[in-house]
């Protein structure tokens, strides 16, 4: 069942600059995991900006359970690549706190929801440290945390686990696969590694590289959870979504060649 | 552990040490001067600040200047916070206010000496007014710069809690900008020890810079030395102050709290 539809989604920063993206079409089911991929400068954090209401697109619209998107709602949290969204002068259960405070929950209320989101992410024991203090894994699992607190049906991942040394991404990429299962989240995760969107991803959509970029195919990921990364179908799928995506990086080469 | 193995026993005898060389230094070359009226020794200098402190007038003057620096930065700040933050976060108040901070801050307060006399008379309001103007500037530019490196992030993820404008600007900008604010405050108490000389000489029966003054019509040097003496050690010591209790107040707002002071 369709949850979140792009229409037609062209998007440009001003009125005389570049087409960044061109008619992007693209449904995302409810629950899901959806994982975006494509080369670099495609697009692929607009369009988390567009269904995060961040950035309005040029034409076209997007629709939330067949509401258009008009500005950032707490229906739609996003966790982004680098943690500098933690508010440094907050700890790390009161920045999970933060959204309900925000809210105007009662703050006992509010402490035993951020304490059982953190504790949901591994975090306990964590709890009156700030930002300066915790790892890169840390900081993300905050931000994870934070984003369940609210409750949010749809979480906006854009390469949250990319700035993260590849055992900790490995650890986190397992806990969100957990979480998701166990939480039904709708998300649209945006990353370049091939191997964390077979891992996480439901469906897997490719995008063309850009300027106008679309979206150029999407894969269904029909690998049993929980997933083994080494697996001979693992491989296949890796073998088959990166031929499609070396393609475009290809062209973005290509193109880059001849302009030296 | 010893006292001088430790590193701030280290620092500790280090300044020591910093200040016998530069207090021998100075005896040493008040004994060679032609005239030593002009010139005038540590030790002569203390037995005049002595014989001050023993009639109550330092102490009365020290008061006097350290009350008007506290006035004028007060109020300074407090204004200056205000414009910064308003300028930060409308660029229509910026637009309005940013031409004349941008010409003001090139005219010292001395320059403004004789038309706040003119203004406000002799008094204490307007010595404490051209304090308050040297502060405002410096605090207000700061507080500017930081709203607008509030990182974006920050305010996005607000956004997406579903924060309004007044939340946004209270419960994220204020908070972020802290630090700028206080650096501001801090560069413009420098300032503002600058100027209370300057609005003392110029205008005033009483005060540090007062007492520099005068020490000229009774060829007193070392009642000038005792002044410029005092308005260092007590630059010193607000610096210092300032700093301690603003990380003990407001140590969540550095751009990386350690977790609260102990001491």
């Amino acid at each position: 069942m369709t949850y979140i539809s792009f229409r037609g989604i062209d998007f440009r920063y001003g009125p005389r600059s570049p087409l960044i993206i061109r008619g992007l079409d693209l449904e995302l089911r409810r629950g899901e995991l959806f994982m975006l991929v494509g080369p670099s400068g495609c697009g692929k954090t607009t369009v988390l900006n567009i269904l995060a209401g961040f950035e309005e697109p040029s034409a076209g619209e997007v629709l939330v359970d067949g509401q258009s998107v008009r500005g950032p709602q707490r229906d739609r949290i996003v966790i982004f690549q680098e943690p500098d969204s933690l508010y440094p002068w907050l700890t790390a259960l009161e920045n999970v706190e933060f959204p309900l405070r925000v809210l105007g929950v009662a703050r006992s209320d509010r402490r035993a929801r951020a304490e059982e989101a953190l504790r949901l992410v591994g975090l306990q024991g964590h709890e009156g440290k700030h930002p300066s203090h915790l790892s890169g894994g840390m900081k993300q699992r905050v931000q994870i945390a934070r984003a369940l607190v609210l409750d949010a049906p749809i979480l906006l991942m854009d390469e949250p686990f990319g700035s993260l040394d590849a055992q900790t991404r490995i650890i986190l990429q397992d806990e969100l696969a957990q979480i998701a299962e166990r939480t039904q989240r709708t998300i649209l995760f945006i990353t370049h590694d091939i191997h964390e969107a077979i891992f996480l991803a439901d469906r897997i959509g490719v995008m063309t590289a850009g300027p106008e970029s679309a979206l150029k195919k999407i894969v269904d990921v029909e690998l049993p959870r929980p997933r083994t990364r080494g697996s001979a179908a693992f491989g296949e799928l890796y073998e088959h979504v990166h031929q499609i995506l070396s393609e475009e990086v290809r062209r973005v080469l290509r193109r880059e060649d001849s302009l030296l | 552990m010893t006292a001088a193995k430790r590193p701030g026993g280290l620092r500790f005898l280090g300044y020591a040490a910093s200040v016998l060389v530069v207090l021998g230094l100075w005896q040493y070359l008040s004994s060679r001067a032609i005239i030593p009226l002009l010139f005038p020794s540590p030790l002569s200098t203390l037995r005049v600040g002595l014989t001050l402190a023993g009639k109550g007038q330092l102490q009365a003057d020290l008061w006097a200047s350290l009350w008007r620096i506290l006035a004028g930065f007060a109020l300074g700040s407090a204004a200056g916070v205000t414009l910064g933050v308003l300028m930060g976060a409308s660029r229509h108040v910026r637009w309005l206010i940013e031409p004349y901070m941008n010409f003001l801050r090139f005219l010292p307060a001395l320059a403004w000496i004789p038309a706040v006399m003119l203004w406000m008379g002799t008094g204490e309001s307007a010595k404490i007014a051209l304090l308050a103007y040297t502060t405002v500037f410096v605090v207000a530019l700061n507080t500017m710069a930081g709203v607008a490196r509030v990182p974006r992030n920050q305010v996005r993820a607000a956004r997406s809690f579903g924060a309004a404008r007044r939340q946004i600007f209270f419960l994220v900008t204020i908070p972020a900008t802290v630090g700028y604010m206080l650096t501001g405050m801090r560069l413009a108490m420098g300032n503002c020890f600058m100027t209370v000389v300057a609005a003392e000489l110029v205008a005033s029966d009483s005060g540090l810079g007062y007492l520099i003054f005068s020490s000229r019509q009774w060829m007193q040097t070392e009642l000038a030395f005792v002044g410029i003496f005092l308005l260092g050690l007590l630059g010193l010591i607000a610096d210092h102050v300032f700093r301690t209790t603003s990380s003990w107040l407001l140590w969540r707002y550095e751009s990386a709290p350690l977790g609260r002071p102990t001491r």
